[in-house]
Order: structure tokens, then sequence, then C-alpha cells
């Protein structure tokens, strides 16, 4: 009884902290909003201070790029689901 | 139980394939290695390499390409494209003692260019990951579709020969 007590106490507190930390959330659907528009300093960062004229290439594969590290064990996992599930012997003729 | 094979288009279709699929492969070679210029990049480079071995395969018929073809050449392409991509990525964390995976450590800025002449690409790992993901998509396409191939079946025995004016569009 007193161990959920602590439970139902502990859960308020963090709950509070978390729901006063939404009012700090940047607002849905704005992506321009103040504070946090990265795609600006994307588009003027890109050509400068990497010297790559793709700013596509210079997002995927520098600054989300540990986003295409997923993308390449997908298709790591795709090829090796497809080799377990066409892998030979099977079945016997 | 009868064996199906698949079976080579006629002779002017598989000259001209064989003439103009490796052009292919080089268009897809550019595509890769100048991802960080032009439009394009190692996603869409390396399906473009990846389709030449689609080419061959309906061109050709399955016989010739499982005479010709190696798969472990495909294999090498996969894991040293993987390896490479995530070598790259980790040289960015041990390269300064403040770096982070991923940190771009090889890069000249575009205003240093008119002085230095770096020998490898300016734009740093973003050219050499473009290359290392460019290998990779190439091996796992080809080796998707070469494995899907095979098991439905479609190998084996040609029957009409090489000769005639045969294809699997016919009949």
């Amino acid at each position: 009884m007193k161990s959920k007590t602590l439970f139902v106490i502990a859960a308020i507190v963090v709950g509070g902290a978390l729901m006063g930390a939404v009012s700090s959330l940047h607002p849905f659907g704005v992506p321009t909003a103040e504070g946090v528009a990265v795609d600006e300093h994307y588009l003027t960062h890109a050509g400068t201070d990497l010297s790559c004229e793709n700013v596509v290439t210079s997002i995927v594969f520098d600054y989300r790029g540990f986003d295409t590290i997923g993308e390449s064990s997908v298709l790591f996992t795709a090829l090796l689901s497809v080799m377990m599930l066409f892998r030979k012997g099977g079945r016997k003729e | 139980m009868k064996k199906k094979s698949m079976r080579p288009l006629s002779v002017v279709a598989r000259t001209a394939c064989s003439m103009y699929g490796w052009f292919m492969m080089a268009f897809g070679a550019y595509v890769i290695v100048h991802g960080d210029v032009t439009p394009g990049g190692g996603f869409q480079g390396g399906s473009i390499c990846a389709t030449f071995l689609a080419l061959m395969l309906i061109a050709h018929g399955s016989d010739y390409i499982n005479e010709w073809l190696n798969d472990n050449f495909y294999k090498v392409c996969l894991f040293l494209g993987l390896f490479m991509f995530i070598g790259f990525g980790l040289m960015g964390l041990g390269w300064a003692c403040d770096g982070t995976m991923m940190l771009n450590w090889a890069t000249v800025p575009h205003d240093a260019l008119a002085t230095v002449k770096p020998w490898w690409p300016p734009s740093g790992t973003v050219a050499l990951m473009d290359i290392a993901v460019g290998i990779e998509v190439t091996g796992g396409l080809s080796l998707i579709l070469i494995t899907m191939f095979r098991a439905v079946r479609l190998e084996g025995v040609v029957e009409d020969g090489l000769g005639k004016e045969t294809g699997h569009d016919q009949r």
C-alpha cells in the first residue's frame, strides 16, 4: 500500500514535469517557427562549410548520416530475409 | 518433372543489350561518384548499376547467366560497401577528441578551395559515403534479384537452342 502511494506521487510529479515541458515544444505544423528552423541552416551551410552543391546528399550523408546507417541496415535485412526465405535445399523433389 | 528455362531473346536484342549494358554501368558509376555535385547519389546510382543484371538476365537467359555470373562478387560488394560506410562514420568518432559519429572529418570549406587543392573530393565524407553506399546497394539489389530468380526454378535445359529466333515473349 505504501509503495502504491509512492508510485502515485512519483507518477504525478513526473507527469506534471512532462506536461509542463509540452509548452516548450515547437508548434506543430509550423516548420519555420523561431528557433527551430534548420532548413535555412542546411541551405546556407551546405554549400560553404561542406562545399557540397547537392544539398540533399549533404543532408542524407552528413547531417542525417545516422539515418542512412539505418537505411543501409534495412537493405541488408531485406537481403538476409530474401536469402533465408528462398534458400536452397528446403524440400526434395 | 520437366524443367523450364528462361530462354534468351533474339540475336539483335542480345547484341544490343550486351553493348548498351556497359554504358548503363558507366552511367550508374557516374551517378554514384558525382553524387555530391549533381542530382543523384549512392542509392540511385546503385539501383542503376543493379539494373544491369536484370537486363542481362532478360536478354541472355538463365543458362548464360548461371555460367557467367559469380555471386561472390556481389557479396564482396555488399559487405565492402557496408563496412566502408560504417567505417567512415566511426572515423569521425575517433578523429578528434570531441568528434561525433558521422562527423565530416575530410571536408574543405568552400572559401578555402581557392588556396588549398585537396586530392580527395572537397565535400569529404559525403562523397566517400556516397561511393560506399553505391557499392552496397549494387551488391544488395543484384543479390536479391538473382536469389529470387533462382528460387522460382526457371533454370535448366534450353529446349530450343540458341540459334533460332526464340524468346520468352513468344509462344
